[in-house]
């Protein structure tokens, strides 16, 4: 520690800091552009030049260490003169347009222009004219303003990991660009508008929507994935008109993810669903709400005393609020029902008896200290864009991170070791993992772990695999992601990445969708009892039910069967939608559609993979006639004449709901399923923003090259082996043909081919496993 | 007159032979023989730098910061690599003195290099030729071979047991690379940009490694300085400003050129060597050092010594000892305007004072040169130069605020007539 005088007030501060962290830390403001706490210290804009002692020129705060007995001045007419002369020099070449300016009202220059700047200007030259750059459908430019600050230059290098701005040019001609007029594709890239001090990124779905003043603000979460990122919700007469990331240093920090921010944007969708709807003689018909719950409770109490309460399901969209979760729970047990679940992506459900919470197993901060984070099955950039700065700010201070997955990905960090095999391929390589990492520690195995490993496809990646796991200890984590969800033998990848986990001390988690872990807490699985065999979301879409519950399902996209899905719905006698949007499939499907309110529309609570429950209340009124998901649940409860539907408030829903702890899952093995010789084998990816019906409505992300349209992907070893050349080709499974555009990919394990799920393209596949591919005739 | 013996000592001392870039030629004048006795004798690094400081050698880039004591803040026994990097990316408008380092006697300068290497621990050395030095660059690679032929340069060195290899970058044509930290991130493979100091180069330098970063010059004169010991050096020249110099003269002389003289040679004693004035004119003012220093007028010149103390008594800096000399006929105005063009043109853009602030002096030089000038652009000019100079990043701040303020300081009045008569001086 050292002592320090700023402006005669004395402070202890952390020798070797930077003087303008003491100073904010102390309260005391020191005017500044580049400087940002997350990025590293650029010291370009000059705008925090103060005066130290025996110094003999200002020194910049930002980039002056702090020695003991240092006397700083940040008011006197040397420190004055600097900032005033660095502004001077900043205004002379910005518009100074500040009133048809999108940032104007919270822009940093503005500002301090007021304490800075003068009232004349005395540049009487040209201004400099930036000609503006299009960076895709998330941020709007206005590169004359841009006051080369480099902020989200770093942020790209240093945060998200891929550079895609940068400054090219020199002196005045300096700009920010991308290479060769790319657009930008980070998942992260809406944080540069908030970085940005200035109007020259702005977001383009908000932009000239309305000034910062006007809007109301009200905190929120964000529900797209399991880390629960808190966020602001701006409104403005209702209208909710932008996200912004609300800081939680031990969540999102100040970042957000672009799917977290501009999902809003499908708030006022044409599609919504706005009035509760009967079909009545294949035709949709408005009607009330009484009318509407009244058909739903009598016809499901019918079918409960007709066929028993087992005949009945439900399928929750992950995205539910716990408290939507609890409610569905409760009504399905009332009616004597165990067959719900929300996992609609998963496959194979084996070991569903054995599985804990999809729980991280740590404190999403803790994964910045990790010295190794083995990742199993996950491309958790896009998963998790959240978790993936944490990665890689890790791997950055010095720590490694290591994949198995079965295909390549751009992490946006260094992976010490990837090891990529197809998913048949994987399974083996695990094992091998297990049984080298248990030879090394002397543990004895199971014998079905040994057959397993017999075919593993590398070695030396794996034996420094298992080599780096043990030497870490319990500083390592073994997390299992989402692309091992959607696998055929995810029992056995769960059984022995926990395995792993045990072996060599690891910590481990298990990270699934959205808001997954709420329906733990809420008990939205189904649990076989005494009395009832639970159906789980797969076997409720391979038989037909007498009824069905969709809770903002889109059955073809939401499920990894897709047209499978909507067969079996199809057959089925009753089906309930409760959604937020209208889609052509669910017309098609359902006898009810109940119009539900989105996530800013209701009070909510959403359970992060720490298992941290966090709650909102509704930042505006639900549109049209749609109201909150439990408020529907509550007055359904009440008309089948269930105990115990009274509430008032969501807190007293939560308040039944208990809090999860973490464990691991199974160890016990099972054996991968079979492969089909001569068949290619299906590895599946989910593409970020189809997620879930809100984000497939968010127009600004829909058009973003994330989202270009699906194309199979092969290695080009196996196109040649089955004699096609790229252009469209047949995949099929049976009598389920697609056609689609093939790209030559030499990432892709070999026989393999890597398709979307989530996509209209490919949910004709039903979600087979093992496939033909062949030109197109 | 200047004693024609003291001319070409050190850096020129290979002129007048035969090819005197050759290998030969310069074994034949004693090279080499510096680095073979170190290596024989394993002389300690302390020694050779404590006769470095004994030369008095400063460095010649333009700073003039003493070279042993520069060598002497490495962390030379620390383990882990050290590099030592050679400024050649001379762009100083009228500096040219390593060009003709390069061009003709390339050899010194690489035995100075690995010398500076064996005393700083590195093993491995750049040398960062500027992008317009196309035949420099092809003599010193063709030099480079021919060391590492015969086993002067590589690994074990005249088997020795000491590795040093050496390796040349060529810039691609920013003068703000020849700032020491913007030209290790050229070598670095990005964008030319200098770096904030603290940390510095000898602490954190090329790959993040303790540097050391010499100029041409400065490294070309070691090999001499050991052979003929540093006393002998620091007695050609004054005190506390040893050794010779290169002096590259231009403008209005007759024979424009490099001289290397002794350190403390009068003024008028170079100005005779280069031919005296263009015309038999009337000297009117003289930049000593390179465009970035102060102007100085012709008479008091004509008092000074050339050496780095003499001059900064009289207000201004030896620099690189690139002496621009301007005639009577000079119009000061228009003078300005293309320094002030050429700071505006190589500013990096980085911050902000250098990048909005070299175009606007440029602009208004400009205006008034053109007969726009006004009243107040006088004020306006010295106040900006005020707000750039010490506020940068990098010096090249101060190096565009300077000129400004030194010639309305000696010339103002040539401004504001220009201003009063609408430019028609």
């Amino acid at each position: 520690m050292a002592t320090i005088e700023i402006n005669g007030q004395t402070i202890e501060a952390e020798a070797g800091s930077m003087l303008i962290k003491a100073a904010d830390d102390a309260g005391i403001y020191i005017p500044r552009f580049c400087y940002h706490e997350k990025l590293s210290i650029a010291a370009n804009c000059r705008m925090c030049l103060v005066e130290v002692e025996n110094a003999p020129k200002p020194l910049p705060a930002c980039a002056t260490p702090i020695t003991d007995g240092m006397k700083v001045e940040t008011r006197s007419e040397q420190a004055r003169d600097a900032q005033k002369g660095t502004m001077e020099f900043l205004l002379i070449n910005h518009p100074l347009d500040c009133p048809i300016c999108d940032q104007g009202g919270e822009c940093e220059l503005q500002d301090l222009a007021v304490g800075y700047g003068k009232d004349v200007s005395r540049f009487s030259e040209g201004k400099r004219v930036v000609i503006d750059k299009n960076l895709g459908s998330l941020i709007s430019t206005d590169m004359t303003r841009c006051i080369q600050c480099t902020r989200c230059v770093r942020f790209g290098q240093e945060i998200a990991g891929i550079m895609e701005l940068g400054m090219v040019n020199r002196g005045e001609h300096s700009e920010i660009m991308t290479f060769m007029g790319q657009a930008v594709c980070s998942e992260m890239s809406g944080n540069v508008i908030d970085l940005c001090p200035v109007g020259a990124l702005t977001s383009k779905p908000f932009r000239f929507r309305a000034r910062s003043w006007e809007m109301q603000e009200h905190d929120g979460i964000a529900v797209h994935d399991t880390v629960g990122s808190n966020t602001r919700v701006e409104t403005l007469r209702g209208d909710v008109l932008r996200v912004l990331p609300r800081e939680n240093e031990s969540i999102n920090e100040v970042w957000l993810s672009d799917r977290d921010r501009f999902s809003y944007t499908a708030n006022d969708s044409e599609h919504r669903l706005t009035a509760p709807m009967l079909k009545i003689n294949g035709e949709w018909k408005e009607t009330d709400w009484p009318t509407a719950l009244e058909n739903v409770a009598s016809k499901l109490q019918a079918i409960a005393e007709q066929h028993g309460g087992e005949s009945i399901g439900a399928l929750v969209s992950p995205t539910a609020t716990l408290e939507e979760f609890t409610l569905l729970a409760k009504i399905m047990r009332g009616i004597g029902s165990q067959n719900m679940d929300y996992r609609l992506r998963q496959q194979d459900f084996r070991a569903d008896s054995e599985m804990s919470a999809p729980l991280l197993g740590d404190s999403i901060q803790s994964l910045e200290e990790k010295n190794l984070v083995m990742l199993i099955g996950s491309n958790i950039r896009k998963e998790q864009p959240s978790l993936a700065t944490r990665l890689r700010k890790s791997v950055s201070n010095g720590n490694r991170v290591m994949v198995m997955n079965s295909a390549e990905f751009d992490y946006a960090f260094p992976v010490a070791n990837n090891v990529v095999a197809s998913p048949a391929q994987l399974v083996a390589n695990l094992a091998r993992l297990v049984v080298l990492a248990a030879n090394k520690k002397s543990t004895k195995l199971d014998d079905a772990i040994m057959e397993l490993a017999a075919e593993y496809s590398v070695d030396d990646d794996i034996e420094e695999m298992a080599d780096a796991l043990i030497e870490a200890g319990d500083t390592a984590h073994v997390i299992v992601g989402t692309m091992a969800l959607m696998d055929a033998n995810y029992s056995v990848l769960v059984s022995l990445a926990s395995a792993l986990a045990d072996i060599t001390g690891a910590k481990y988690g298990r990270l699934e969708e959205a808001n997954a872990l709420a329906a733990w807490q809420a008990s939205l699985l189904p649990l076989s009892t005494a009395g009832s065999v639970a159906r789980n979301a797969a076997e409720m879409l391979v038989e037909p039910l007498k009824a069905c519950l969709l809770f903002n399902v889109e059955p073809s996209q939401d499920s990894i069967t897709g047209s499978q899905a909507i067969r079996t719905l199809r057959e089925t006698g009753m089906v309930v939608a409760i959604s937020n949007f209208r889609s052509a499939e669910v017309e098609d499907i359902a006898h009810v559609m109940l119009p539900l309110a989105t996530i800013p529309e209701t009070d909510g609570s959403h359970v992060n993979c720490e298992g941290k429950m966090q709650s909102w209340t509704a930042a505006t009124h639900p549109a049209g006639e749609s109201r909150p998901g439990w408020k529907i649940l509550r007055v359904i409860g009440n008309y089948l004449g269930l105990d115990g539907f009274d509430y008032t408030t969501t807190e007293s829903i939560c308040a039944e709901t208990v809090a999860l702890s973490i464990s691991k899952d199974n160890s016990k093995v099972y054996s991968p399923v079979a492969t089909k010789k001569g068949s290619i084998e299906r590895i599946t990816h989910l593409p970020m923003y189809r997620t879930d019906a809100v984000t497939r409505r968010a127009q600004p992300l829909q058009n973003t090259l994330d989202n270009r349209s699906a194309v199979a992907a092969v290695n080009p070893e196996t196109l040649s082996s089955l004699g096609i050349e790229e252009g469209r080709v047949e995949v099929s499974s049976g009598d389920n043909i697609i056609e689609i555009s093939v790209v030559s990919d030499p990432s892709i394990p070999l026989n393999c081919v890597m398709l979307p799920t989530a996509t209209e393209e490919t949910a004709v596949l039903a979600g087979a496993n093992w496939l033909e591919v062949k030109t197109c005739a | 007159m200047i004693d024609e013996s003291k001319l070409n000592l050190v850096c020129f001392r290979t002129l007048g032979n035969d090819e005197p870039w050759s290998l030969d030629t310069y074994l034949q004048v004693g090279g080499y023989s510096a680095l073979k006795k170190i290596l024989k004798d394993k002389t300690p690094a302390e020694e050779i730098i404590e006769e470095v400081k004994t030369s008095g050698l400063r460095g010649r880039g333009g700073a003039g910061f003493p070279t042993g004591l520069k060598w002497s803040f490495m962390p030379r026994t620390a383990p882990g690599q050290k590099y030592i990097v050679c400024n050649s990316d001379e762009g100083e408008p009228g500096t040219f003195k390593d060009r003709d380092i390069l061009r003709y006697n390339p050899h010194q300068l690489i035995e100075g290099m690995i010398i500076a290497g064996y005393c700083i621990g590195a093993s491995v050395g750049y040398n960062y030729i500027r992008g317009e030095f196309w035949q420099p660059y092809q003599r010193f690679e063709a030099a480079l071979s021919e060391a590492r032929e015969a086993g002067l340069l590589g690994a074990d060195i005249l088997s020795s047991g000491f590795d040093f290899d050496l390796f040349v970058h060529l810039g691609a044509g920013a003068y703000i690379c020849g700032e020491e930290t913007a030209l290790l991130e050229s070598i670095e493979g990005k964008k030319g940009q200098p770096r904030f100091k603290p940390p510095f180069p000898a602490g954190y330098g090329l790959y993040g490694k303790p540097t050391t970063i010499n100029n041409t010059e400065t490294l070309a004169s070691v090999p001499v300085i050991l052979e003929k010991g540093g006393k002998w050096f620091a007695d050609l020249g004054k005190p506390n400003n040893g050794g010779t110099k290169l002096f590259s003269v231009s403008g209005h002389v007759n024979k424009p050129g490099n001289y290397e003289v002794p350190m403390g040679t009068p003024f008028k004693d170079l100005l005779e060597l280069a031919g005296g004035m263009h015309h038999g004119r009337a000297l009117k003012a003289v930049i000593p050092g390179g465009s970035s220093v102060p102007v100085l007028p012709g008479d008091v010149m004509m008092e000074l010594d050339m050496d780095y103390d003499s001059i900064a008594g009289a207000g201004s800096m030896l620099g690189a000892g690139s002496v621009i000399i301007m005639d009577e006929t000079t119009d000061m105005v228009d003078a300005l305007e293309r320094l002030s063009y050429f700071y505006h043109e190589e500013s990096c853009g980085q911050c902000t004072p250098c990048r909005e602030g070299t175009g606007w002096l440029y602009r208004v030089i400009h205006r008034i040169n053109t007969g726009a000038g006004k009243k107040q652009d006088l004020e306006l000019l010295t106040d900006m130069a005020n707000k750039i100079q010490g506020r940068t990043i990098c010096a090249l701040g101060d190096a565009a605020a300077m000129p400004v303020a030194s010639f309305l300081e000696q010339f103002g009045s040539e401004f504001e007539a220009k201003i009063n008569n609408k430019a028609a001086v």
